[in-house]
């Protein structure tokens, strides 16, 4: 039974982060910080497309960029809040937490 | 089929059904993996390891050919020199204390600031640092060892046709750190189901630790470490040091620095990264406090509320994390060539 509900939550999960919602025109796509981990090691997205880094692990996490095409540092926070952030020139861009290295993405941002 | 394949093939049936097996069991998290992980163009070997042993245990690989990097990290103080901060070339004192090398083969991060990934990038650094052995130039270095027969034979086993380099040197030391990992300590004989390894007060500390001191936030798995950067609040030092800041620009690495292995703690006082406490009491003081200097504090660190007995709880699981020393001979040096 316990296997049956992680199975459910997974695939909650799955869609929750592979489907963008929409509002008002933008997509907007959720990568969460899990057991010390982004839910995805990349994501291709469109430019004027934005992320929610949203924290679901019981200690804070950083969100950071040091990327040239853009850079950005959303500081700490707890869980269950998420920070947004809009990717609006395209390229590759490493997205990070300060706090653990180990966690690392990238988004790919297209025109 | 003959002979030999019909080994090859039964040791992969075994080795299959042993992965099977192991799968099926639960792996405790707090046990040390037996597996010492190592990058794929540096597998161990003998020659390897006994190279890199020379190497780690030789004053020669110093600017003034006096300093080792045994000198600091001395197996007779489980890998570090005892000092709050180290002393480097011309005895120099530096910022920081002399991490031990002890598990160091798991870390993913280097060094207190993770300024290398790997053994193999952070071998060189403290050899070519001149607050440290300042060997400035490696070519110095090459040209040195090449003039040592012992060296030049020794090098040729462990790495055929690679000849003596930076590269060579620094995978040579690196197989050598390698084996210097934690032994079977109380703690591991209480959790494989010895109930009488540890004290009743030590595992009262285990349930602290994990529980209401919340310091698995960092000290976590078999290590006790999270290979990540956090500014505890220490006691200013006499010199300003930003730690991880240095390498990555961003706010919270300001004053952060890496989470240190708990293994064999009670060998490697003084604790913190400027070796600001002398017994694990101290430390524990300083957790219950949530920290002294509050500038830019991280965020996760908070006063724990903890009487007398439960302080004295976690030192005594902490103490428990302690194994027997690995035996350590010092290896027989090759002499200049006459």
């Amino acid at each position: 039974m316990k296997n049956f509900m992680y199975f459910i939550s997974s695939i909650f999960t799955l869609a929750t982060i592979s489907t963008p919602l929409l509002a008002e025109d933008v997509a907007t796509y959720t990568v969460d910080q899990k057991d010390k981990a982004f839910s995805k090691s990349y994501l291709k997205i469109k430019a004027g497309e934005t992320i929610d880094f949203r924290n679901m692990d019981p200690w804070m996490h950083n969100v950071f960029s040091l990327s040239d095409v853009q850079s950005f540092d959303l500081g700490s926070y707890p869980t269950p809040q998420a920070k947004r952030v809009l990717f609006d020139k395209p390229g590759k861009i490493d997205v990070e937490c300060a706090i653990h290295p180990q966690m690392h993405m990238v988004v790919e941002v297209v025109k | 089929m003959n002979k030999h394949l019909r080994c090859v093939f039964l040791c992969f049936v075994l080795s299959t059904a042993l992965s099977a097996h192991a799968a099926d069991k639960k792996v405790d998290p707090y046990l040390r993996p037996i597996p010492v992980p190592y990058p794929a163009d540096n597998m161990p070997t003998p020659e390897r390891i006994e190279l890199g042993k020379m190497l780690f245990f030789d004053p020669r690989l110093s600017g003034s050919e006096w300093i080792s990097c045994g000198t600091c990290h001395n197996p007779a103080l489980a890998w570090t020199d005892g000092l709050p901060a180290m002393l480097g070339n011309g005895m120099a004192k530096g910022l920081r204390s002399t991490p031990t090398i002890l598990n160091t083969a798991y870390n993913q991060m280097q060094f207190w600031d993770g300024r290398a990934k790997t053994l193999e990038e952070q071998a060189l650094g403290p050899i070519q640092a001149p607050g440290e052995m300042n060997s400035q130039d490696m070519d110095d270095l090459v040209k040195r060892l090449n003039t040592i027969e012992g060296y030049r034979k020794t090098f040729d086993k462990a790495y055929p046709n690679e000849g003596i380099n930076p590269q060579t040197i620094a995978k040579a030391i690196s197989s050598f750190e390698r084996t210097v990992v934690s032994t079977e300590a109380p703690f591991d004989k209480w959790r494989k189901g010895d109930k009488n390894a540890i004290s009743v007060s030590a595992q009262r500390g285990f349930d602290l630790f994990t529980g209401k001191a919340n310091c698995t936030e960092c000290h976590q798995g078999f290590n006790f470490a999270d290979d990540g950067f956090h500014n505890i609040g220490l006691p200013v030092s006499e010199m300003e040091d930003v730690g991880r800041f240095a390498h990555r620009k961003i706010k919270v690495n300001k004053g952060a620095f890496k989470t240190p292995t708990l293994r064999d703690v009670a060998l490697t006082a003084p604790y913190m990264h400027n070796g600001v406490y002398k017994t694990l009491a101290e430390v524990v003081e300083h957790y219950n406090k949530g920290g002294v200097n509050m500038e830019n504090l991280d965020p996760n660190l908070k006063p724990l509320h903890l009487n007398d007995q439960e302080k004295a709880d976690i030192v005594a699981f902490l103490l428990s994390l302690t194994g027997k020393p690995m035996e350590m001979t010092i290896p027989h040096l090759p002499p200049m060539d006459q």
